[in-house]
């Protein structure tokens, strides 16, 4: 190759890889808008989570055909872009298969690649006759129509093109490699299983037409992989990146145990403290905070914003919800992609006006999730549990009934009721507390 | 039956000097529920035969704030926790014990972070390890060979992990134990929770309590077990929808025990 070529292939790569680099920052701070939350505790059982849940793709097997395809095209993605470092380098000095030195262990790394190609495809076809033949009823839930659909068919077809490039790339560089007495720089390196199968198409035709089109298919290629790189950002499929910090960050308590407010703490201890002078001035406003439960994505914490980036929309959850297997308008997934909307419609809104936030009289709740939504939840966990990277649904769906109920006294009337109760007799129904241990003489 | 059922409250084991082993929860349902009472007796029947020292709060004890904190009140909740704490420390409370798996769940996650620290296990545990303990013997009695499923309640199956000792109890009743499509950590919720259970349902196309009976006919079962208050009333109820009240009981598995030994 000319230096014009690798000029040209370090400045795309400079425009890839800042361009996308660009859109992690703004994710960053996006998902920094949220409140803090700790999740810096107990670090081993942490990493032990990420092994299990993003590396070793633990729950994706709960549903065993999904999840085998899911592995091989998450090892293929993985092990296959270890060839792209090979390709960096070849393409920044103009080198040949710069690692054919590793002799064997090249051979087997590149016939492995080839063989995971195969797969790839494969399981992509599957996956998208899933998707558009059978119709399987999660992927057709009202909040799929539009983009989410889309979204998740291109991705099928990017990795169809990515995978055919590698092998049409592969095949035409064996052939270049099998001319007598050689050709240019091609070197006799790597097994191709695959592509020498694919290679006789090139037979007949001159050398350097062959030469062409390898080098057409190697930069189509690489380009392919930086466009689908830059295009995680748009799409479901940031999940390759952000499951990992996602399921690091997850809540370790058990799935039945909401956190309890500190704030509301404080505010209820001083209530119950005899020696609290109830004329002394109010609490300094540094401890109150704005609003109790979210109307709105700043409400929430960064891990609930993180878990709506890393959602890839797959609705196990929602399949698992027993309020939408019921017909009712809750879908724990809809609250994931609503949520993540909003946050993008926050962040877009940041970026328009220099930095700071200007109020577009729309929130999470009512714009996006309705009150009857919310109201549906039985806060089973259902959804918790299903999900393949430990989002949890539910704790966003709790903090945005705390506000409904804290601040806009807005629980359907019967919630009210049994609210009443409590507070009046100790118990949800209307009984005295004094009867409590009537049962005890009952026949 | 007569009933001489011996249930000291903590006020007169305390003016006594006494400090039972375990103090016994019975929650909102298992007082003035007139279904889940039934079941609360069931369970202080075999506290009694196995010779168990509980105490119960009686008039001092009050809802926990499940159903509040779950509506979204956490300033009811709270509020009822910290009463809740007060009382229970003042009585030195050490272990609980309750039938209702919203209330365990409660006691035993959100109230240590208020300053109620305390062993909390679900009457199906407890009455595991009183087994295992050699201080309770289960019988099959009158359901010997019956099929008999369980329902997994959310609140102690997912949310606390706990799926293996109300099988374990079941097992015992010499009985056929068989298990619906969805259980353990797949398990269908029956519609209670998240304060629903105060509520009428959003609009669909069927009860979430309907559904779950549907799974659990398909078994073709002579008894649903549960091993929540709510589940109970939630699954009877589905039953009677399906007009199966005749051919399918539900029952908590403190009352299958208690029955099979005619306590
Ligand atoms: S916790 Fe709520 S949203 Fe999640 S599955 Fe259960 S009912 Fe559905
Ligand atoms: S929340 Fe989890 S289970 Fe639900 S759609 Fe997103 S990734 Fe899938």
């Amino acid at each position: 190759m000319s230096y014009l070529d690798n000029i040209l292939f370090a400045i795309l790569l400079v425009i890839g890889f800042g361009y996308f680099f660009n859109n992690i920052q703004k994710i960053y701070r996006n998902i920094h808008l949220g409140i803090d939350v700790d999740r810096k505790d107990n670090p081993s059982a942490r990493w032990k989570n990420m092994a299990k849940i993003a590396l070793g793709q633990s729950k994706m097997v709960r549903r065993p055909v999904a999840g085998i395809l899911h592995i091989i095209v998450y090892l293929g993605f993985v092990i296959i872009n270890i060839e792209l470092l090979e390709i960096i380098i070849d393409g920044l000095f103009g080198t040949h298969r710069i690692f054919a030195f590793l002799g064997t262990t090249y051979n087997v790394l590149i016939a492995s690649f080839e063989i995971l190609a195969v797969l790839v495809i494969l399981a992509v076809v599957i996956f998208w006759i899933r998707r558009n033949g059978i119709r399987l009823k999660r992927f057709w839930n009202p909040e799929m129509k539009g983009y989410p659909k889309k979204d998740a068919n291109y991705i099928l077809y990017f990795e169809v093109v990515l995978m055919s490039l590698f092998l049409l790339m592969n095949a035409s560089d064996l052939h270049l490699q099998n001319v007598p007495n050689g050709f240019s720089h091609f070197i006799k390196a790597g097994w191709f299983p695959v592509s020498q199968f694919i290679e006789p198409l090139f037979n007949g035709m001159p050398n350097q037409t062959v030469l062409i089109l390898t080098e057409t298919f190697w930069w189509l290629h690489i380009t392919g992989i930086l466009v689908f790189m830059n295009y995680l950002y748009f799409s479901k499929h940031l999940h390759i990146l952000l499951a990992f910090p996602n399921t690091y960050f997850a809540d370790l308590n058990p799935l039945g145990q909401l956190d309890n407010l500190e704030a509301v703490t404080k505010e209820v201890k001083m209530m119950m403290d005899p020696n609290v002078d109830p004329f002394a001035a109010a609490p300094a406003p540094a401890d109150v905070p704005s609003k109790f439960g979210a109307s709105d994505v700043q409400d929430l914490n960064w891990v609930q914003l993180l878990n709506a980036y890393t959602c890839t929309e797959c609705g196990r959850c929602t399949s698992s919800c027993p309020a939408n297997q019921t017909g009712k308008k809750l879908s724990p997934r809809k609250i994931m992609m609503d949520t993540r909307d909003r946050l993008e419609e926050v962040g877009k809104n940041i970026d328009a006006n220099k930095g700071i936030f200007v109020p577009d009289n729309k929130t999470l709740l009512n714009d996006y999730i309705t009150a009857e939504e919310l109201w549906a939840c039985t806060s089973c966990n259902a959804c918790v549990e299903e999900c393949p990277v430990n989002i949890s649904p539910l704790s966003i769906i709790m903090d945005m009934r705390r506000y409904l109920v804290m601040e806009q006294s807005a629980a359907p009337q019967p919630l009210n009721a049994m609210m009443t109760n409590i507070e009046n007799n100790g118990a949800p129904w209307q009984y005295n507390q004094q009867d409590r241990l009537n049962w005890k003489n009952e026949n | 039956m007569s009933e001489n059922l011996i249930v000291p409250t903590m006020a007169e084991m305390l003016a006594q000097g006494k400090q039972p082993e375990v103090l016994f929860w019975v929650g909102c349902a298992g007082s003035f529920d007139d279904r889940a009472k039934k079941i609360t007796k069931a369970f202080v029947r075999i506290l009694n035969r196995a010779n168990v020292s509980f105490a119960v709060l009686g008039t001092e004890e009050s809802c926990t704030g499940d159903p509040a904190k779950r509506a979204g009140n956490e300033f009811l909740f709270q509020m009822q926790a910290m009463m809740n704490i007060e009382v229970l420390n003042a009585y030195e409370a050490k272990k609980i014990v309750t039938a209702c798996p919203h209330c365990f769940n409660t006691l035993k996650n959100e109230y240590p972070e208020l300053g109620g620290h305390y062993e909390v296990v679900h009457h199906t545990a407890f009455l595991k390890s009183l087994l295992d303990a050699g201080r309770l013997t289960i019988e099959g009695g009158q359901f010997k060979g019956k099929r008999i499923t369980f329902h997994d309640p959310c609140y102690l199956g997912r949310a606390n992990k706990i799926y293996e000792a109300p099988r374990d109890l079941i097992q015992k009743l010499e009985v056929e134990l068989v298990e619906m499509k969805r259980s353990k950590a797949n398990g269908l919720c029956c519609g209670a929770g998240g304060a629903q259970m105060f509520k009428d349902a959003e609009p669909g196309n069927k009860e979430v309590n309907v559904l779950r009976t549907e799974d659990a006919l398909e078994v073709q079962p002579d008894i649903i077990a549960a091993g929540c208050p709510f589940c109970n009333t939630m699954m009877t109820d589905g039953v009677k929808n399906k007009e199966k009240e005749a051919s399918v009981k539900v029952m908590d598995i403190a009352e299958l025990i208690a029955n099979a030994q005619d306590l």
